[in-house]
């Protein structure tokens, strides 16, 4: 080959496309990679296989309705997106909920938060190569699920809030297997520091890799476990207490390192701290009707309400606009996820393949969040 | 009390005159050689079949699953109805691949571990091939597979069956250093290469056991880069499935995809095999010095039970490795082998020379 | 220099006590058998019981006159937002008093577009649906995920419009 030849081979980029099949970017998620041997020049996400216009179909439903589809963007912390938006349609027809709501609500949510943090674990193991980790992130979350089943009726889109309070009262032995969860995930959250975060391998794969500056976090608006890794405080449930969290002690989880370790142990904790706002609320859980008596269609005032809540992933909002009908003028979800994957980009620049996969389980996508 | 074990080498020389008094010598080679192929072939698709669903079972019990389950009893005849499938399966070969390695690569890893499983001594006596250096034999067939895998990576035409071929061919090169030099080792005890002979100078006690501390470091370094060496978990980085889907075997499908299959599973045994004999002592069973009566009912275990019980005993490990850690990225694949077993394996070398020269050894 | 060799092999022992580690919670669990939890679904069928408020299907509560208490109001077709239920009813001569009754004729559900957010049993002025706690809703044509769920012959249950 001549010289020509092969520098206008060395100049021409080798591009991979990761998914939208494929095992890690959990879903359908399409990542436009342009490599120089293994390590990445660029990250290129392109979005769009899972849309499914959610926000317009908020647009034709009823105030009522619309609480069911935020289950089906960041089916995660599902519980947090229905409280969004009960949360930003109470604000509109100005319906205070009683005491024992509240508190259900956070108590459901910080569940929520643990069972999404305990799925993350599995799989983030399991990108890394360490399958048996799945199996027990599973094992811990199937605790949780059976007493979202026993409460809400579903394991995974719960649509358990309504505006107004819950749609059902919990049923009687719900504090007990809250509280035997409790001490029996208590006992398998150290088996977690064991199996992966003191691993030699586990440290040396996330360790300095991925490493998301503070400035950047802001810029790109990385919130969650993401952006409290990188030393930006972001947690709404303490800025903007919302629900019960005004009423229990916590700690903002807060690391400066922003790489792939630091998101991991951010995660870790808040596990830690869930419990512990759990703990709190479960055996102070006020009488109270478990539900005010709403119209059956909910009409808002004309009017712009926004509501934002903290899930597993981060901030997120809904924003209302009303024309006084009985379904929004137009409404806008800001996901985390979506917010997040811009980042990605800068993280994962001059890293290798390999870390890309430990990135993208960090910074725990969802990608029907991401593509609504 | 002498102890005798059973010699297979009686049972062969009575088959060889047999079939010498029936025919003449070319023939009788021929004969030979297709009864030895023909039990070798029967074997690797029996160990095949059953390290398989070992494996899954393995995999289950340390996930608290339950594993297969439904085909024969406790899933035994799981494995069977999966080769089943992919016997019937349609052999797909993409549009733009290179037909001719795209087929032979398959061919090329398996008939490396086919070769290298005929040096391996399974009991007194039954070993096909007791090359004088056997040792040297088995480290350098078992590193053909990798061209195997390198011709899967290029002739698929997938960049990700490249990029995970590429790593198998840098992993496997680093590493064969690292089997060499940790067999080395105990060859520095041994001063023989023939398989039979090192077996032979267990008789007093196993060598992991004799040699003490240098064995026992060349033992985990045996384990170590054995492990990376059959492209098994936490060193699966040619497959690496999280990152490459598949990696080198992303194109295959039907029984090309299982001969691949087939073949890490059958490397997995040779490797334990020969650290099962060259550190374990092979098929002799277990003695310590003065324990006469101990002694005594160990050698009532006939040796090809301690042979397969010593090898299943290191499989189990390895699975054990792949079933708990993470998987590590090249570079630090690499930084292991160069900075970490190969510096420590060449001071352990000295030591056990050393050691060996002042007779500091049971 | 002799630092760097002794946090050289600090290094080697403390990372392999680490895997040690993590192969102890692995070991844990394969010596101990009983700890596992899958459990073999259709064997343990007779065994397994779904949560009252599981949420598996809309089912018409009959009794057994093969009465229901559905007036055909529609207040669960309006308040559903996939369009999974669709009620047809009729106007019937009562022949006792003589006037015309609205009754419902099909009570149609698709399964293939609900998302059991249980907003219909909500909406329900006479509790006639409910959630049923069937799960096992695999078939091989869609169409028959489509059902009607009044039972032939049945009839509104007395004393319910009142």
């Amino acid at each position: 080959m001549s010289t020509e030849v092969v520098n206008e081979i060395k100049e021409q980029e080798y591009f991979i496309n990761m998914g939208p099949q494929h095992p890690s970017t959990h879903g359908v998620l399409r990542l436009l990679l342009s490599l120089d041997g293994e390590i990445i020049k660029n990250v290129e996400p392109h979005l769009g296989y899972i849309h499914r216009s959610i926000e317009k179909m908020c647009e034709k439903d009823t105030y009522k309705m619309i609480v069911h589809l935020t289950d089906r963007m960041d089916y995660l912390s599902c519980h947090m997106n229905n409280e969004a938006v009960c949360l930003a349609v109470e604000k509109g027809i100005e319906l205070e909920v009683s005491d024992r709501v509240k508190v259900i609500r956070t108590i459901m949510s910080e569940l929520t938060r643990l069972s999404s943090h305990q799925l993350w674990w599995g799989v983030m193991g399991m990108d890394l190569g360490a399958i048996t980790s799945f199996l027990y992130g599973f094992r811990d979350r199937e605790m949780i699920i059976d007493i979202f089943e026993e409460t809400c009726g579903a394991r995974l889109t719960m649509n358990y809030n309504v505006p107004g309070g819950v749609m059902f009262d919990i049923p009687n032995n719900f504090q007990k297997r809250v509280k035997e969860f409790i001490i029996y995930f208590k006992k398998k959250l150290p088996e977690y520091d064991d199996l992966l975060s003191n691993n030699v391998i586990f440290k040396a794969r996330t360790e300095g890799v991925g490493i998301l500056s503070k400035e950047d976090a802001i810029s790109y608006g990385v919130t969650g476990p993401s952006g409290r890794a990188s030393g930006f405080s972001c947690d709404i449930r303490k800025q903007h207490p919302y629900s019960a969290y005004d009423r229990v002690d916590f700690k903002e989880i807060l690391y400066s390192e922003g790489d792939c370790f630091a998101r991991y142990k951010a995660r870790i904790d808040e596990m830690w701290e869930s419990m512990f706002i759990i703990e709190q609320l479960i055996d102070n859980i006020p009488e109270g009707s478990a539900r005010e008596t709403t119209r059956a269609v909910i009409k808002l005032p004309k009017g712009e309400f926004y509501q934002k809540v903290e899930t597993a992933r981060g901030e997120f909002g809904v924003y209302i606009i009303s024309d006084g009908k009985k379904s929004p003028y137009r409404l806008k979800f800001r996901s985390p996820g979506f917010s997040t994957l811009n980042a990605l980009n800068t993280m994962a620049k001059g890293s290798k393949i390999a870390d890309l996969v430990a990135i993208m389980s960090t910074i725990d996508l969802v990608i029907p969040d991401i593509d609504r | 009390m002498k102890f005798d074990i059973y010699d297979f080498s009686v049972l062969t020389k009575s088959i060889h005159e047999s079939l010498n008094s029936m025919m003449g010598e070319t023939a009788v080679m021929i004969s030979e050689m297709v009864i030895v192929g023909i039990i070798f072939l029967t074997l690797f698709a029996v160990l095949g079949l059953i390290l398989v669903y070992v494996e899954r079972k393995i995999c289950a019990f340390f996930q608290q699953r339950l594993g297969p389950m439904r085909v024969g009893f406790w899933g035994t005849a799981q494995t069977l109805a999966d080769l089943i499938k992919l016997l019937l399966k349609e052999p797909l070969i993409t549009k733009n691949a290179d037909k001719f390695l795209f087929n032979l690569a398959p061919f090329v890893l398996i008939i490396a571990s086919f070769m290298a499983m005929a040096a391996i001594p399974f009991a007194k006596g039954l070993h096909a091939f007791d090359i004088d250096i056997g040792v040297f034999y088995i480290t350098a067939i078992s590193s053909i597979g990798v061209v195997g895998v390198l011709l899967a990576g290029w002739a698929s035409n997938n960049k990700y069956s490249l990029i995970g071929a590429m790593r198998s061919g840098a992993q496997i090169i680093s590493y064969e250093l690292s089997v060499g030099l940790s067999l080395l080792t105990i060859i520095v005890l041994t001063g023989s290469l023939q398989f039979s002979e090192i077996i032979e100078s267990q008789r007093e006690g196993w060598w992991i056991f004799r040699g003490h501390i240098p064995a026992l470091i060349a033992f985990i370094i045996f384990l170590i880069a054995s492990t990376a060496e059959t492209n098994r978990g936490p060193f699966d980085l040619a497959e690496a499935e999280s990152e490459l889907t598949a990696g080198f075997h992303t194109e295959y499908s039907g029984m090309k995809f299982a001969f691949f299959f087939l073949a890490e599973f059958i490397n997995m045994f040779i490797v334990a095999a020969i650290g099962a004999t060259v550190f374990l002592g092979g098929w002799m069973p277990l003695h310590f010095g003065a324990l006469e009566s101990f002694n005594a009912i160990m050698d009532f275990i006939p040796p090809i039970f301690w042979f397969f019980g010593k090898t299943a005993f290191i499989i189990f490990l390895m699975m054990w490795f792949k079933w708990t850690f993470p998987r590590l990225r090249i570079d630090q694949l690499l930084t292991l082998e160069w900075k970490y077993l190969l510096p420590i394996n060449l001071i352990n070398i000295l030591v056990m020379a050393f050691f060996v020269l002042m007779g500091w050894y049971f | 220099m002799i630092k760097s060799i002794i946090k050289y092999i600090k290094e080697v022992l403390g990372g392999l006590k680490s895997l040690l580690k993590g192969m102890r919670v692995t070991g844990y669990y394969i010596s101990h058998p009983k700890e596992i939890i899958t459990q073999q679904y259709p064997e343990n069928k007779d065994t397994l019981k779904m949560f009252d408020r599981f949420r598996g299907e809309v089912i018409l509560l009959h009794d057994e006159n093969n009465e229901h208490r559905c007036t055909g109001c529609t207040a669960c077709e309006v308040a559903c937002p996939n369009g999974s239920i669709e009620i047809i009813s009729e106007r019937v001569l009562n022949p006792e008093t003589g006037k015309k009754k609205k009754e419902i004729d099909k009570f149609i559900y698709h399964l293939s577009m609900c998302t059991m957010c249980n907003l219909c049993i909500e909406s329900c002025p006479t509790d006639a649906i409910k959630m049923g706690r069937n799960f096992e809703h695999a078939v091989f044509d869609r169409s028959l995920l489509t059902s009607v769920l009044n039972r032939p012959g049945s009839k509104l249950a007395p004393g319910v419009e009142d």
